[in-house]
């Protein structure tokens, strides 16, 4: 493998953990967010700030980054407390420009300049870049789908996709509509959080427009493209739209218009995904995928 | 402790200027089946809606085994032990039967963080739903998607989910409405048996056969308001409910 085919799968390992975050969210307990990028974007500042200003390693700041990044998650999962659907969707979508407004103007976070010199990422005196950060990644995002699989398999994620079905019957049937929203909000944005510490150590330098609301775009498509609450269905995402434009050298310039291109055919012709019900991957594999909905 | 399972003290609940529940006091005692009868827009949903936390009364009380619960939201409801199901049937439409009795089986472990994140895929569990199924006559379509259902079966589905909260007052919103003639009367047999095993039931029925032939009592609303009280026989007789429901006897209401 060279180096560059290393980098861009390192970048579609990182993408696939934070889609499997959002998936938690949207797939699993049914409220839209069109913000996780801000999450991934916190996870990568809190990390970069760990261990650039407070000069922790990256193994002592990760379980800090985690726990900030899901408390947020949480508090700014709350307007999922009270709103539904489209306006949830428009709130997602302001937090995240709040968020990376906040990145972008207050010193404290760099300001346009960002955060630069982040320490690579060492594990027992090795220094783990190229490959064996890939396999870092890899090994973060297997423990990512351990999580998301053991979460669809207990009474929270039970409860959460009672939520997303019926929320008065959930409730009625013993769901409190509050903690089990707010689960799935810590759950997924923590997972962000993960995503956005290995980003920031593998970039080495970040800046707020790497946390923009197009990104959060892009992993809402990962995830609508591989199978909105099926367990592989964002890492299949994150695969075919991280790999399509280096594929497809000239389709680079025009990537927004691809994925939107995606979106809409996904929406016509594979509503619940390649790996949903109904899917066309999910008839050549049997057995894959569908965790969650069936 | 008194008597009363139930007890509603001149409760109203409003929306805007429309008075859907006005001042409505009635009790309902331990171990019976109640009827909640009235025409259409009576305020007999929004009665089982106060009662099981899906509204807070705008005024008045409400007492469940004598404790106040007016304002508790739904989930508290049913932990304190009120099972319901909704006139609009709501299956959770894309899991199986199985799963949707699952979800109210999990009612005593959504508290703890602990027993929130331990596994409900258990033989145990899978067993005690398998049970709630069969008590209902549905178990052969366990692992069918709910949302694919008839009627017919989404209905017993919703039946089964309120039991397995192991409720003492159980509320049927039309619970037998669309219902062909032989699951009406499968039905009515299992709510018998349902408040032989201790539970109380409380049912809002537009079929008045069933209604008089299942309840020990009956409660008469119209325009939000209670019309009457009392057995079958002496409901059926009162002039004012044969009034809202028939109109008066005047050529002038003819149209």
């Amino acid at each position: 493998m060279g180096e560059y085919t290393i980098t861009i799968l390192i970048f579609i390992a990182i993408q696939a953990i934070v889609s499997c975050g959002l998936n938690v969210i949207v797939g699993y307990a049914g409220q839209i967010s069109l913000g996780h990028a801000a999450f991934f974007g916190i996870g990568a500042y809190a990390s970069a700030l760990l261990t650039t200003r407070a000069g922790l390693t990256f193994w002592a700041a990760l379980p800090l980054v985690v726990l900030i990044t899901a408390s947020i998650g949480m508090v700014l999962g709350m307007p999922s407390l009270r709103l539904r659907e489209d306006f949830l969707a428009v709130t997602t979508i302001g937090i995240n420009f709040i968020v990376e407004s906040v990145f972008l103007y207050v010193p404290f976070f760099g300001g346009a300049l960002g955060i630069g010199g982040i320490p690579s990422v060492y594990l027992f005196g090795t220094r783990l870049k190229g490959v064996l950060f890939l396999y870092m990644c890899l090994a973060f995002l297997a423990a990512t789908l351990a999580i998301s699989w053991r979460f669809t398999r207990s009474w929270a994620g039970l409860a959460c996709f009672a939520l997303r079905e019926e929320e008065t019957a959930a409730s009625s049937a013993g769901v409190s509509p509050v903690r089990f929203k707010l689960t799935a909000f810590v759950i997924g944005t923590a997972m962000a959080g993960l995503g956005g510490a290995l980003y920031a150590h593998q970039m080495r330098f970040i800046s707020a427009t790497d946390f923009g609301f197009p990104l959060s775009i892009m992993m809402m498509s990962m995830v609508v493209l591989g199978g909105i609450g099926t367990l592989w269905g964002p890492v299949l995402g994150a695969l075919i739209l991280g790999a399509l434009p280096e594929i497809f050298r000239p389709l680079v310039d025009y990537r927004m218009l691809l994925n939107a291109a995606v979106l809409l055919m996904m929406i016509r012709f594979q509503p619940e995904g390649l790996l949903g019900e109904g899917g066309l991957l999910r008839r050549i594999l049997p057995g894959r995928g569908g965790e969650g909905r069936g | 402790m008194d008597d009363a399972l139930l007890r509603l003290e001149s409760v109203s609940k409003h929306f805007g200027g429309l008075k859907a529940v006005d001042s409505v006091s009635f009790t309902m005692k331990r171990g019976e089946i109640l009827g909640l009868l009235g025409p259409n827009g009576a305020g007999k949903t929004t009665c089982f809606n106060l009662v099981s936390g899906v509204y807070t009364p705008t005024s008045g009380r409400i007492f469940f085994e004598g404790r106040s619960t007016g304002g508790l939201p739904p989930h508290r409801m049913s932990a304190l032990g009120v099972g319901r199901t909704f006139q609009v049937v709501k299956p959770f439409s894309s899991l199986s039967v199985l799963a949707n009795v699952t979800v109210a089986l999990g009612l005593r472990r959504y508290g703890g963080l602990f027993s929130s994140f331990a596994r409900f895929d258990t033989p145990e569990v899978r067993s005690e739903a398998m049970r709630l199924l069969e008590e209902v006559g549905i178990a052969d379509l366990a692992h069918v998607k709910s949302g694919k259902l008839p009627l017919g079966n989404q209905r017993r589905l919703e039946l089964a989910r309120a039991l397995a909260l192991r409720p003492r007052l159980l509320l049927l919103d039309e619970t037998f409405s669309g219902l062909r003639h032989e699951e009406t009367e499968m039905l009515s047999k299992l709510v018998r048996e349902v408040r032989d095993g201790g539970i109380s039931v409380l049912l809002i029925e537009h079929n008045m056969k069933v209604a008089m032939g299942l309840s020990d009592r009956l409660v008469v609303l119209d325009h939000g308001r209670l019309l009457a009280e009392g057995s079958p026989r002496t409901v059926r007789a009162d002039p004012r409910v044969i009034e809202a429901y028939l109109g008066k006897g005047d050529a002038s209401d003819a149209s």
